[in-house]
């Protein structure tokens, strides 16, 4: 496996909502190929059957009783918000 | 009393409660510290001068009507990746710059109610993804030891301003090392506890099954009186655990026979560890015997995939949790764009560092399809067998001992245009997280050139209290804590 194509690299930020410049596609393309080749010493660990952790300290389902209680009110939450109106966050042409 | 900035938050609560000083006195001595010296090493991202003095008046006035506690009155810093109410979060980012929280984090809640003073926001790098502070998006920190060299990361700043003394004690963050390793770097004690054991509610997310709060003090003790404020459930956080907290301070002096030590045998035999680091750990080994410990040897067999494991599980869960920020409810917005699609685009790499978008992509490609099961299926299997090498080393032993970095601080410069090289640097640390286990870095010592030396104590599952006692016999019978950088 590894070494990843400078087409991948743009396809995957592509798919990350990045723009990446042609300078950063060939930087990161070689990184990244380097990472992967290293990354790709797992294969050499037999992992026939085992669980796999997505979470270090066991826990089922964290379940709380569906009570009412404090909220941000809609000024506090558009506080932030690069542009706004009439309550509402606002964001640029999504269909053009 | 005029190097009030020096203490410990144990000396500073025994004059703040006999009423020698005032936390005014004291907040006072730690802000003009800050004046002084923060242009030289770069540890602040934001100074909150105002609301901590006016907090101190208030702790003041706390512990005169006999209300205080431990930590009311004391000055300390918090990482600039935790939420604090009308105060500006930026998590060392562009894309957050402007970001004002309206809430506190949970932690930042029960320190407040405790009665800290918070005198700043401190440097990191760009969501806690470093080990250096270079990923910074401001500017990068300086090892007040040398300040020709990095501080460690990525809670850079947090070490940095407890040792060098612009705060009494810090709160940081731990991905896979940046508590211990900064900590380490800049001769300070640093804890990562077991993972649920600190609510995370209000942690700006980087890898979720692996972020950890925790405590930076000049002592271990200290560490232990944050720890205690900083612990507990928090039905915020899902993932925070329902079980009692002990008192982390009880610490008597007691020895430690009975104790026994692990030292793992694939540790001795890492690369590129370096031979000061090496000997200044067997030199903390043969300490803890003198203190009545017991070594033993233990076996860590797949220490060797833990940063091929980390890699693939660190960057994918960022990759992630970091496509939040896209221009609409917070942070910074690239204006130029025409539609959102774009919008997106060049905000998020307008926004983000170099670093950030390495992380992403790589995230991004092992979780893609064709790639989940190669990648983050066989890391998650990975992982379960470095947590079930740590659940049979721990049979034989209470604790495991292994220096913290393999190396002394490097130089700013020095690898940052080597990712891969920089991330083996973290073999040490980011097993622990891994296993979700506590580990605490103290110092231990110095390198030739002066430049310090950490050693790491790991514990089993809500053990923090069995390595701080360990940790806190090891820092009495040893005087490197109490040593200062010269700056």
């Amino acid at each position: 496996m590894a070494k990843i194509t400078r087409d991948e690299v743009l396809n995957v930020a592509n798919l990350a909502r990045l723009q990446i410049t042609d300078s950063e596609t060939e930087l990161f393309a070689g990184q990244i190929a380097d990472i992967l080749t290293y990354i790709d010493m797992l294969n050499q660990v037999d992992t026939e059957g085992v669980t796999p952790t997505s979470h270090a300290v066991p826990m089922t389902n964290a379940f709380r009783e569906d009570e009412e209680t404090g909220h941000l009110n809609r000024d506090k939450a558009l506080e932030n918000a690069p542009e706004k109106e009439d309550g509402m966050f606002l964001v640029p042409k999504i269909i053009s | 009393m005029d190097q009030l900035h020096q203490l410990t938050i144990t000396q500073a609560y025994s004059l703040l409660r006999s009423k020698e000083i005032t936390s005014r006195e004291l907040t006072r001595s730690v802000l003009d510290r800050i004046a002084r010296i923060n242009s030289k090493v770069n540890a602040f991202i934001t100074i909150c001068e105002d609301s901590a003095m006016a907090r101190a008046a208030m702790a003041d006035e706390r512990i005169q009507s006999g209300n205080g506690g431990p930590l009311t009155g004391i000055p300390i810093s918090v990482k600039d990746v935790l939420c604090t109410r009308g105060i500006r979060t930026t998590c060392a980012s562009k894309i957050l710059e402007d970001f004002v929280p309206p809430y506190d984090a949970a932690v930042v809640e029960k320190l407040n109610n405790a009665g800290t003073v918070m005198v700043g926001k401190v440097n990191m790098d760009e969501f806690a993804m470093g080990s250096s502070n270079e990923n910074s998006g401001f500017m990068i920190t300086k090892n007040p030891w040398d300040v020709s060299r990095i501080p460690g990361g990525s809670s850079g700043g947090s070490a940095v301003s407890v040792s060098a003394d612009m705060c009494l004690g810090s709160i940081g963050s731990d991905t896979g090392g940046s508590i211990r390793q900064p900590a380490s770097h800049c001769s300070v004690a640093g804890l990562k506890p077991t993972y649920g054991r600190v609510s995370r509610y209000g942690l700006v997310a980087f890898a979720s099954s692996l972020d950890q709060i925790g405590p930076i003090g000049k002592c271990v003790s200290d560490c232990a009186i944050l720890m205690n404020a900083l612990a507990g459930y928090d039905p915020k956080d899902s993932t925070s655990v329902n079980i009692p907290v002990p008192d982390y301070s009880d610490l008597p002096e007691n020895g430690l026979k009975g104790v026994k030590i692990g030292i793992p045998k694939e540790y001795e035999a890492a690369e590129g560890l370096a031979p000061d680091v090496s000997a200044a750990v067997d030199r903390a080994v043969v300490t803890l015997e003198k203190l009545g410990a017991e070594k033993v040897s233990v076996s860590l067999p797949h220490t060797r995939y833990a940063v091929a494991a980390y890699y693939v599980i660190a960057p994918s869960e960022a990759s992630s949790n970091l496509a939040r920020y896209d221009g609409v409810k917070y942070g910074f917005r690239d204006p130029a764009a025409e539609n959102l699609i774009g919008m997106y685009k060049q905000t998020r790499s307008n926004g983000f560092g170099k670093e950030v978008k390495r992380r992403i992509i790589i995230g991004t490609y092992c979780l893609s399809a064709g790639y989940y099961d190669a990648y983050y299926g066989k890391a998650s299997q990975v992982r379960t067998m470095i947590m079930e090498d740590f659940k049979r080393a721990f049979t034989h032993c209470d604790a495991i001992l292994s220096p913290v970095a393999p190396e002394p601080p490097f130089r700013i410069g020095e690898k940052t245009d080597d990712p891969l090289t920089m991330y083996l640097s973290d073999i040490f640390t980011l097993s622990a997280n891994l296993a979700g286990i506590p580990g605490i870095s103290i110092p231990c010592g110095f390198s030739g050139d002066g430049l310090p030396i950490g050693l790491q104590i790991m514990g089993k599952h809500f053990d923090e209290h069995g390595i701080l006692k360990i940790a806190s016999e090891f820092e009495r019978a040893t005087d490197f804590n109490t040593k200062k950088p010269d700056i």
